[in-house]
């Protein structure tokens, strides 16, 4: 839940931002319009200096907190340690290669899973009979952490790329497809009642009034499979891997390591923020349409 | 009036749901006809099944027993004859308002050119060409409304639907949307049934005031207004129309003292 939080704050954060900006010239009589809800947003434009700026000095605590419980002796690396070792991973590419071997796994796990869960979630959505077949073993599934699928995946598909993409592609298609099928279930039936009206037969309502409908949904679910992609990338790579983020920070564990655990660490947080914000641009692209409270 | 000769002819419709093991009776016996070219209002307290008599002439729902004719044949589905016009707009709100004026010229397969050209004329008509190219949550309640109304003319159906239209406005875009309609109306003259639970609104835009009663819902009173009378702001002041919005209000609000009374008789010709 806590994702779908946060992206209530982050609109709310970011829509004076970018409403102004996002007013195509074609719109421009609704800025002149009294009776018009837009008009009114840019004058809340001046206060978004203000988040930023408590963002970067919470960073700022937060490094300065680490730096002196580093410092009065806890078994952690001080800031400059792990920048210089992330320096050093960075000159000889091993940050690069073990980055790319876990981007690459994710992503293609989570490109598989968002595949078969959209499909899947609108045949469940539609059709009460599959949703019926189907929907035990979701539910079912969902309830198992993804995790505790990797021994029996490792038994059964060795231990090369199959069942690392096998886990994160179970977690993809998890997460996404319980969020497509609610995305089709909530369509408002005034819509598709509009639409028969206007004589859509059920092929045109689908294409036209479902499918767009529930984007927003859909990609609430990317977002939070993507999520559960990384998490469970991470954790694969800590049992089974030559290369990748989780298997450099599980070797540094048996050299005692600290800053490159930390280098890791921080990468991983890095890459998945990036990807976050990736999906996140996306998704306002896509659902511009919508009325947000 | 006969049957045969009838634009819209409801014939002892009756619709009941059930809810877990109750039954609800929404339309009890329900008869009405409506003459090509007339406007009729239903009005009627919540749950007296004016939403559901309105679903049924759609072809969204069926009736559990009667039948409901149109131009003399049964409603068996949605039809490009019948434009409906929904209380909550029902706007796709990922569509711009001329993309919704064009959907149900695209469904119907209407060339681009004239899909084009026919959508500009509606949108001028309801008054939003400055807005053609905005998401419907930009727009106020009256514009969505007017724009709903523009989608509906688009497909050009003969008869009009409207369940409360006008129920989310203020009362001074309603009375300006009520005027545009009648002017609209009194131009093309399609048939129209605009349901609505504002009497005022019923007796200044009716040829006929139909008042249902619920519990079960069914047909409780027929008032006819003289379709001689010009509607403007002096008929909406004047005694005539005070005296004809009485006698509709004590037949809406006043149902229940003579529900009893009626009782006996109204279920006897059944």
């Amino acid at each position: 839940m806590s994702v779908l939080d946060k992206r209530s704050a982050d609109q709310r954060h970011s829509r004076p931002e970018k409403e102004p900006g996002a007013l195509p010239g074609s719109e421009a009589g609704d800025t002149t319009a009294g009776d018009t809800k837009s008009a009114r947003e840019p004058s809340r434009s001046g206060r978004r200096g203000l988040p930023l700026a408590l963002n970067a000095v919470s960073v700022a605590l937060g490094i300065a907190l680490w730096w002196a419980l580093a410092s009065a002796g806890f078994k952690l690396p001080t800031p400059p340690e792990v920048v210089s070792r992330a320096g050093t991973l960075i000159s000889d590419g091993t940050l690069a290669d073990d980055a790319l071997a876990s981007l690459t796994r994710v992503l293609i796990g989570f490109a598989l899973g968002t595949a078969v869960a959209v499909p899947v979630g609108f045949l469940m959505g539609w059709y009460g009979i599959l949703r019926g077949l189907i929907e035990p073993w979701i539910q079912f599934f969902r309830t198992i952490p993804p995790l505790a699928i990797i021994p029996l995946a490792v038994v059964a598909m060795g231990i090369d790329e199959t069942p690392k993409i096998f886990v994160i592609f179970l977690a993809a298609f998890l997460a996404c497809v319980i969020s497509t099928f609610q995305g089709v279930v909530n369509v408002d039936r005034t819509l598709i009642n509009a639409a028969r009206v206007l004589g859509a037969g059920d092929a045109t309502i689908f294409a036209r009034v479902v499918v767009p409908a529930s984007t927003p949904f859909i990609l609430v679910g990317m977002r939070v499979g993507l999520g559960s992609a990384w998490a469970t990338l991470v954790a694969a790579e800590l049992i089974a891997a030559q290369e990748g983020l989780g298997y450099r920070m599980q070797n540094a564990q048996l050299y005692y390591d600290l800053p490159t655990i930390f280098v890791g660490l921080i990468s991983i947080g890095i890459l998945g923020l990036l990807m976050d914000r990736v999906l996140l641009l996306a998704e306002r692209r896509l659902t511009r349409w919508q009325e947000r409270r | 009036m006969t049957s045969t000769e009838a634009k819209i002819s409801v014939q002892h419709v009756t619709k009941t749901f059930s809810l877990g093991r109750e039954t609800f009776t929404a339309l009890d016996d329900v008869s009405l006809d409506i003459a090509n070219h007339e406007f009729v209002t239903v009005v009627g307290p919540s749950g007296c099944g004016k939403s559901t008599l309105m679903n049924i002439l759609a072809g969204l729902e069926t009736p559990t027993a009667g039948r409901a004719l149109v131009d003399g044949a049964p409603v068996s589905g949605p039809g490009p004859e019948r434009g409906v016009i929904f209380q909550q707009y029902a706007l796709f709100p990922w569509l711009t308002v001329r993309q919704n004026v064009e959907f149900g010229l695209r469904t119907t397969g209407v060339p681009k050119a004239e899909r084009r050209a026919r959508a500009e004329h509606f949108i001028e008509l309801v008054g939003l060409e400055r807005f053609a190219d905005a998401l419907p949550k930009t727009l106020s309640g009256g514009m969505r409304q007017r724009c709903a109304i523009a989608r509906a003319y688009a497909v050009d159906p003969s008869i009009l639907l409207m369940d409360e239209p006008f129920g989310a406005l203020d009362a001074l875009t309603r009375v300006k949307l009520q005027e545009q309609l009648l002017k609209t109306w009194s131009q093309d003259k399609r048939t129209v049934l605009f349901i609505t639970h504002d009497v005022d609104e019923a007796v200044f835009l009716a040829n006929r005031v139909v008042v249902m009663a619920a519990r079960p819902g069914r047909v409780y009173d027929v008032i006819d207004v003289d379709p001689a009378i010009v509607r403007d702001e002096a008929f909406r002041l004047s005694p005539e129309f005070a005296a004809l919005r009485n006698r509709v209000w004590h037949s809406v609000y006043h149902q229940e003292g003579r529900t009893a009374a009626l009782s006996g008789s109204h279920s006897s010709p059944s």
